[in-house]
């Protein structure tokens, strides 16, 4: 039974504003509005880790671990983030984020209907991006 | 786990993206430009819109660069530029600055760039740009394309003379850099459709907005 859960996964546009939100079966699945305050403030929270770097050259936080879920952080060099809630001791999430940012380039970024940082309605993006993590699952099962 | 990191090379990354004929992807553009020079009448508006063109392809094109080419951080990026530099003896127009874009970035050099602009030319023209001329202040620099996909066919009317025919790619140049915090200015000093011997674009740094909170809306 080594099935690793992926509970939610959020994406951030630059200016903290929540462009996309996927839930896949967390306990308690949040509404619009909780959504959204949750990625702003995790927007912020990602800025002050940077401010309380010792070193300059931070880039945020990658890993939040609590006592029942890890949340992995992508921040592009453009300034969106991806994180993903998920099992804890969940492998390979850092992969499992890139592939989502070039999926992001592939069917969000290329669509000309997409407004720059607005919210992601692409089908071909959800679609690609359902097959990535059932494909995820299955890889972590296999192991 | 494998190195997420590891920057590809200019050609390895134009070999990972799709492709068209060149000759639908020229012709289509000679026909945007017709199209254009149609509805805006003025050459200079035509320069304008083309330029707009380009700066909101390379806000999106950036990330499939950054995507791709794993470029992703400092410590990395200086070690491969060397190694870019060394192996891509040519250099194409639009890999080669999207690379350096990166590099400025997080460098704060704007010198780091000549190495990596070389690849963002090769990643999506498929030609090869060279950077050269640095002014003394390091913020200024020209990328020297010896051959051009938009321009075959081409030959400039009497009546277009002030046309800049590839004013889009300096617009993407512009568009890119500026999605990681570089505001830059690019104006076309050799152009071949103008009898020169080659394509230059002088790329101008004028202002690095810091990475820094919080981003601001007006930036």
């Amino acid at each position: 039974m080594g099935t690793v859960a992926i509970y939610s996964l959020f994406i951030i546009n630059k200016s903290g504003g929540l462009i996309y939100y996927k839930d896949y079966g967390s306990a308690g699945r949040m509404d619009t509005n909780d959504s959204l305050r949750l990625a702003s403030l995790w927007h912020s929270m990602h800025a002050i880790s940077q401010q309380l770097s010792p070193t300059t050259g931070c880039t945020g936080i990658d890993l939040l671990q609590a006592h029942n879920f890890d949340l992995h952080c992508f921040q592009s060099l453009t300034g969106t983030k991806f994180f993903v809630v998920c099992e804890t001791g969940a492998q390979n999430m850092e992969i499992l984020l890139k592939t989502i940012y070039e999926l992001y380039t592939e069917f969000v970024l290329k669509n000309p209907f997409y407004e720059m940082e607005m919210p992601i309605r692409c089908e071909l993006f959800d679609l690609n991006l359902a097959q990535v993590i059932q494909k995820d699952r299955v890889a972590l099962l296999g192991r | 786990m494998p190195p997420l990191t590891t920057p590809k090379s200019g050609d390895a990354l134009f070999a990972s993206v799709e492709r068209v004929n060149a000759e639908l992807f020229t012709l289509t553009y000679g026909a945007i430009v017709r199209q254009l020079l149609t509805d805006l009448e003025e050459v200079e508006e035509v320069n304008k819109q083309l330029d707009q063109m380009g700066y909101n392809i390379g806000t999106r094109l950036v990330d499939e660069f950054l995507a791709k080419s794993n470029v992703s951080n400092c410590a990395d990026f200086k070690e491969t530029a060397d190694t870019i530099a060394k192996t891509l003896s040519y250099v194409c127009p639009v890999i080669a600055f999207f690379t350096a874009t990166v590099a400025m970035h997080h460098s704060g050099t704007f010198h780091a760039l000549s190495s990596a602009n070389s690849l963002g030319f090769k990643m999506f023209l498929g030609v090869t740009a060279t950077v050269t001329n640095w002014d003394a202040e390091g913020t200024t620099c020209s990328f020297v394309l010896e051959d051009n996909p938009l321009v075959d066919f081409v030959e400039l009317p009497d009546t277009c003379q002030g046309l800049q025919y590839c004013n889009v790619l300096s617009g993407v140049i512009r568009g890119a850099l500026e999605m990681v915090s570089m505001k830059t200015e690019v104006t076309w000093v050799r152009d071949m459709l103008r009898g020169d011997d080659a394509y230059e674009m002088r790329v101008k740094l004028t202002k690095q907005v810091p990475e820094e909170y919080p981003y601001k809306d007006d930036d």
